[in-house]
């Protein structure tokens, strides 16, 4: 990287970390230049990677594609306020069709799929394999019952959670916690190096006080 | 005189010794090659494409080596091989004496495929004639999705039994959810404060569910908020979902009766880029300082620092989402966060129509469908695996077929 490209860089890191004092023209600055330069890089990647690379290349071989272009254009007449109306039909279409797919999608994963994981023996480290689990496998197989059917009992909007019921919400919501708690550690891990990398860059590529 | 003739037979007897070590040496290859266990080819292999599946299967059928007979015949298994699109072959299958046929799972639409199987024996593997080639083909109707449609069946049933319940005037009853209790407390905070509301609806496309489930209850917040004349601002980070806001605040305006309070300008794209998108909001944040804000959508890295910023400033934050992972940090940051199924339940929580309560209590059946085949599938699991009893045997097998669930 060539000195100016570092202090530029340098500068730009400064100036979004400054934002942790308080909102500040730096701060400003760096927003403004960040936005501006990332959304003229999407205009320019949708086009060659969407319109030219996908639809005006294969246009001739897959008719298909005349469709998708058709629906980009009514989106197109939204800056026409005559037939504006128009470019609802394209959104009517993907709101629909998302909605078709991933109904059936969550269904078969949250649903079938995980029903069928969570029937297994409680004492054993598989169906067919008599009492061979240890007290590790046990604990974890007692686990994924509880948790499973407790959580399905707190997501159930049917009944309210009191007595017996509320019991088995209350401890499908602890199930909840801690497995977020565990998640939130293991995040907050996982974000920690991306701060590394900009410390290492400032202090180890910019100032050369790591080598 | 004697010499005479000995020489000759020297010289000959010279001359045969390599022929009658060669000869030798062909007699004992021989010997070898008939003590060599070789076992007869298997064959009338026959590949063909499985029915009314998804284009990813194709079935393969043989008649095995005759010398693959129990208990002592010559095979010790067999060896399948493929090639895909004229490349080489190579072995994809292992199987035991007496198999006669196998699924190959792992193909795909568009290329084609040629099999041969291998008889081994103890030395030697005859090989099969090869296959003629085959392109897998996808039906348009998918058997191996069969107990996936009864169940959908099922639970549209139930949906379709609690709409014609509401319709005829019966209350259905749903528990209160904290987080869209909260929602009309929230648009009148802002209202008492004179502060915008900021509706932030995550950084997925018009293609995500959460999306969509977010732009629902934008929705209702919208009609609300033009109820009590608050500003809302709304920046988006995908051109298409800015439509779909524009054009959901203004159907929620016009339904309120104040279509001359709505502006394009309520909702604005800044980028598609995710951290230029968490920069602008960021700024956005600590600038207007709205006293409301809504984090309802698919939500990636960037969910703590827009949760802990709106934190920062004190406003009233409601969030929700679909993903684990950014649940800890709304949940650690926001007032109230709506957990996944409770995002989606939001629409119809919130419009009580009997057409969205209906199908939120068909959600419900088939939740209690799945606690109670857990709860007995387990059970059956348990004492199957532990004391082999034959009728846990066939409860445990009939759930895991009727749950199972093909490509």
């Amino acid at each position: 990287m060539d000195h100016f490209s570092l202090w530029l860089a340098a500068f730009l890191t400064l100036g979004i970390i400054s934002f942790l004092y308080k909102d500040n023209p730096w701060y400003k600055l760096t927003e403004a230049i960040f936005i501006g330069i990332s959304a003229g890089y999407w205009v320019v990647t949708l086009y060659w990677d969407n319109f030219y690379g996908k639809f005006w290349v294969n246009k001739g071989e897959e008719p298909t594609l005349w469709i998708g272009a058709f629906f980009g254009f009514l989106m197109l007449l939204r800056l026409i306020p005559k037939v504006g109306w128009l470019s609802r039909w394209p959104l009517a279409f993907i709101v629909g069709a998302t909605s078709g797919l991933w109904l059936m999608n969550y269904f078969a994963s949250n649903i079938m799929v995980q029903v069928q994981a969570t029937i297994m023996p409680l004492f054993s480290t598989g169906y067919g394999t008599g009492f061979d689990a240890d007290f590790a496998t046990i604990v974890a197989n007692f686990v994924i019952f509880f948790g499973t059917l407790t959580g399905l009992v707190y997501f159930f909007f049917s009944k309210e959670h009191k007595g017996a019921f509320g019991v088995g919400a209350k401890i499908g919501i602890f199930f909840l916690m801690i497995t977020f708690g565990a998640s939130f550690g293991y995040t907050v891990m996982s974000r920690m190096s991306l701060l590394i990398g900009r410390i290492d860059f400032l202090f180890g590529d910019w100032l050369g006080m790591i080598q | 005189m004697k010499n005479i003739f000995s020489i000759p037979i020297l010289v000959c007897l010279v001359i045969s010794i390599p022929f009658s070590i060669f000869a030798q040496e062909k007699q004992s290859d021989s010997l070898i090659e008939t003590s060599k266990v070789i076992a007869e080819p298997a064959t009338s292999l026959i590949v063909s494409d499985y029915k009314y599946d998804n284009g990813n299967s194709l079935k393969l059928n043989w008649v095995p080596s005759i010398d693959d007979q129990l208990p002592a015949g010559k095979v010790t298994g067999y060896e399948l091989f493929r090639s895909v699109n004229g490349g080489g072959f190579e072995r994809i299958a292992e199987f035991p004496p007496q198999k006669n046929s196998f699924q190959d799972d792992k193909v795909e639409i568009g290329s084609s495929y040629v099999y041969y199987i291998d008889a081994l024996s103890k030395d030697t593997a005859t090989s099969s004639a090869k296959t003629e080639l085959i392109n897998p083909e996808r039906e348009w109707f998918n058997a191996g999705k069969i107990p996936l449609l009864i169940m959908a069946l099922i639970i549209a049933g139930s949906i379709f039994y609690f709409i014609e319940t509401a319709r005829r005037g019966k209350t259905l009853f749903v528990r209160k959810i904290a987080g869209l209790e909260a929602i009309d407390d929230a648009i009148g905070r802002a209202t008492e404060m004179g502060r915008p509301i900021l509706f932030i609806p995550g950084i997925q496309d018009m293609d995500d569910v959460q999306t969509l489930a977010g732009l629902t209850i934008l929705g209702r917040v919208s009609k609300v908020i033009a109820d009590y004349d608050t500003r809302i601002f709304m920046p988006v980070s995908r051109s298409l979902v800015m439509t779909a806001g524009r054009e959901t605040i203004k159907a929620a305006y016009q339904s309120a009766g104040r279509p001359d309070a709505y502006s394009d300008d309520m909702v604005n794209y800044i980028t598609d880029e995710q951290f230029g998108y968490v920069a602008a909001v960021d700024g956005i944040m600590v600038r207007e300082k709205p006293a409301t804000v809504f984090l309802l959508g698919a939500f990636f890295a960037e969910s703590l620092i827009l949760a802990e910023t709106g934190n920062s400033i004190g406003a009233i934050q409601i969030a929700g989402t679909a993903r684990p992972a950014q649940l800890p940090f709304f949940i650690a940051a926001c007032d109230f966060t709506l957990i996944g199924e409770e995002l989606f339940a939001a629409s119809a929580y919130l419009s009580g129509e009997p057409k969205q309560m209906g199908s939120l209590k068909g959600q419900d059946v088939g939740k209690a469908i799945a606690l109670i085949v857990i709860l007995i599938g387990v059970i059956a699991a348990t004492f199957s695996t532990a004391w082999d009893i034959a009728f846990m045997t066939s409860i445990y097998d009939f759930f895991t077929t009727i749950f199972s669930v093909s490509k």
